[in-house]
């Protein structure tokens, strides 16, 4: 049965080109605006490491101000980011399988090739484990050992995008570039990666491209290197020299842990608290204890990646869905009406109206496919024309991508979108009294 | 096997009611062809929809095949139309947008009933017809004569116990007329039962059972008629009378 009233469906839809292009117009235009800003949200939501989000956890040790909390709005949270006293300690820990202190920085490169010009670049300070704990892929290479991070050894790892810039793309392993004219060694070239949102340091922009150069951590403070990121002090300190900015309660240093068993995060949490109440004895940590190790979806949401604004524009788009919706349910009826004298046809023939009802349901079904489908092309468009408007940025290839989820997401939407407007003009039309029609058929 | 008693059909406005029946008593037996005559706005059409269950009566009982069917649900009647009863229309009323053989299918698609079966059903009523050349054909491409006998295909293809025919040559020439009736009194000779509304006494003649109906109710018969019309033409029945 299903077959013929998909058949009688398309039958109907041909009949009256124009009233059915208009219906499948109003739907494709609702769910085109709707996919376009679902898509964003859906990228926006995603979690780019999501196998790994119940042993990833962002460190967090509540060093700041007594008086008020890091952020007004979270008050049970703490800061963000550690001081670099604190950062040290926690490295020294063996608890975790990989663990790793990073913060952004940015050198001068100057390139081998006469052909590339000097040029600034962003790069991560980190420890060795970073690549591990993020499952980094590598195209060539591998990174850094510990001993370049106990030793603050001039090694670089280079995106797979840096090394086509500067080496043309070959293997660059143990080849030597200039950064801020000290010279480091690439140990590994690192395959495409560039997560979104960049969860492991949302600060200046989560939807930024990952970096392109990552260097050991120790390289930056015999070379009195800030944070090109976030840097949040609450004390009053005199910090004459970089030495005393290290020993300052400014918070700056993202820090990640892998804890794979609940017993390795239970004693790991143990070893956080045990830290901090031997700091609060030295007069520091005056706030309660509030150590945290926060999973990355839960970090996602917490740092509030996905902005209030990005859900209010997802509500207004489904809003105007709605009101497309509504605009179809006056152009189905019409055509339902239309139908009235075949209907009461089909009902004297012996149709019931379970019978008739479903039939018309079926062909708001086979309107919702179409208007989905058109839609999911205006959607297609709609995200072309976010990308020009924020061109540059790579990411926004990923956030402004339809995989396949989000087909299926628009023809679900699509088709029971379609089905909640047919509801009312279907049982409108399935109560036709029989008698009333046959003699004007 | 259709029997109609005191039946009466009342439609209501406002400031207005109509009495569209009033009591109405009919019996019709198994095989008959009879022919409901009478002037426009007499009932004839909502004598006919509440035999067909299209209505509902105001009052009075009505059964079929023994059944009292006044007070069934919509889906009780409509399987019970799907069944055991065919219609034919003035207008054909055929889907335009559907061929032939889908046409005839429509009742058949209610059914439940295989794809081979109901195959096999639309191809024997349409030989019934003489239009087994035409079942690709859309409405639109034949005579009115063909796309009345396209419709008597639909009625037959179900094999009902009765058929109604309301003005079933109404749109039609006297030569597709006559031969539609022709069509008509054959599948009469082969049992189903048929009964047609008209308001032409000429065609009426060629029934079994003449009844005239004149402000919704059954007039006794008229004795010109009597004399007109080739026998048998058999008294009105009035149930329980």
């Amino acid at each position: 049965m299903f077959a013929y009233h998909v058949r009688l469906a398309l039958l109907s839809l041909k009949k009256n080109p124009a009233l059915t292009a208009l219906i499948i117009g109003a739907f494709a235009l609702g769910i085109g605006v709707c996919m376009t800003t679902l898509t964003v949200y859906y990228q926006m939501s995603n979690n780019p490491i999501v196998h790994k989000n119940d042993v990833l956890y962002a460190v967090a040790l509540d060093s700041w101000d007594p008086v008020e909390p890091y952020d007004d709005d979270q008050p049970e949270q703490a800061p963000w980011e550690l001081t670099w006293r604190d950062m040290m300690a926690l490295r020294q820990s063996d608890i975790p399988t990989h663990h790793a202190a990073m913060f952004k920085g940015s050198f001068v490169v100057e390139p081998e090739s006469d052909d590339v010009l000097p040029f600034e670049e962003t790069v991560r300070m980190t420890d060795g484990g970073f690549f591990s704990l993020f499952d980094i892929p590598f195209q060539y290479g591998a990174p850094w050992d510990t001993t370049a991070d106990e030793n603050g050894e001039y090694v670089v790892v280079l995106s797979r995008e840096m090394n086509e810039k500067l080496f043309g793309g070959q293997n660059s392993v143990g080849r030597t570039l200039l950064l801020d004219k000290l010279s480091f060694t690439v140990t590994g070239v690192i395959d495409n990666w560039n997560p979104a949102p960049k969860y492991y340091d949302v600060n200046n922009g989560a939807f930024d491209n990952a970096e392109q150069m990552f260097m050991p951590l120790t390289v930056a403070f015999p070379l009195e290197r800030f944070s090109d990121g976030n840097t949040n002090c609450w004390k009053d300190e005199d910090i004459n020299d970089y030495q005393a900015f290290l020993n300052s309660e400014c918070v700056w240093f993202q820090y990640w842990a892998q804890l794979d068993a609940p017993e390795q995060k239970a004693r790991y949490q143990d070893f956080l608290d045990a830290y901090v109440m031997e700091q609060k004895q030295l007069g520091r940590f005056e706030r309660p204890l509030n150590n945290r190790l926060t999973p990355v979806d839960e970090w996602l949401q917490v740092r509030q990646v996905v902005a209030d604004d990005s859900k209010v524009l997802l509500g207004v788009s489904f809003m105007f869905l709605a009101v497309c919706l509504f605009n179809t349910v006056g152009l189905l009826l019409a055509k339902f009406i239309g139908k009235s004298g075949e209907i009461g046809l089909r009902r004297a023939l012996g149709a019931s109206r379970t019978a008739v009802f479903g039939q018309q349901l079926v062909e708001v079904g086979v309107i919702g496919v179409a208007g989905g489908l058109l839609g999911l092309g205006l959607a297609v468009l709609g995200l072309r024309a976010v990308r020009k408007i924020y061109i540059g940025l790579d990411q926004l290839v990923d956030l402004t991508s339809i995989d396949v989820s989000m087909v299926l997401a628009a023809l679900g939407i699509s088709i029971a979108a379609s089905v909640l407007a047919g509801l009312y003009p279907a049982w409108r039309v399935c109560r036709v009294s029989p008698a009333s029609y046959l003699k004007t058929q | 096997m259709l029997n109609m008693t005191h039946v009466s059909r009342v439609y209501r406005t406002d400031t207005v009611e109509t009495h569209a029946l009033r009591d109405f008593s009919l019996y019709v037996d198994e095989g008959e062809f009879v022919a409901v005559t009478g002037p426009s706005g007499s009932g004839k059409t909502t004598f006919l929809n509440i035999a067909g269950l299209l209505e509902d009566l105001t009052s009075g009982t009505y059964e079929l095949d023994g059944r009292d069917v006044s007070g069934l649900s919509d889906n009780e009647r409509s399987k019970i139309r799907n069944e055991k009863i065919g219609f034919i229309f003035q207008t054909f009323n055929l889907i335009p947008d559907l061929n032939v053989f889908d046409n005839v299918d429509v009742p058949l698609r209610y059914r439940n009933m295989s794809a081979s079966e109901r195959r096999k059903r639309i191809t024997e009523a349409l030989e019934i017809v003489g239009l087994t050349s035409r079942m690709t054909h859309l409405p639109a491409q034949l005579s009115g004569g063909q796309q009345q006998r396209v419709a008597i295909a639909r009625a037959l293809a179900g094999s009902p116990r009765f058929l109604l025919a309301d003005e079933p040559t109404g749109n039609l020439d006297s030569e597709m007329a006559s031969q539609v009736l022709d069509l008509l009194e054959d599948v009469n000779r082969t049992g189903t039962t048929i009964i047609m509304v008209t308001h032409e006494a000429g065609l009426a003649t060629r029934a079994r059972r003449n009844i005239h109906v004149l402000d919704g109710r059954i007039q006794p018969e008229e004795p010109e008629a009597q004399a007109d019309g080739p026998p048998p033409l058999t008294a009105v029945q009035l149930a329980g009378a």
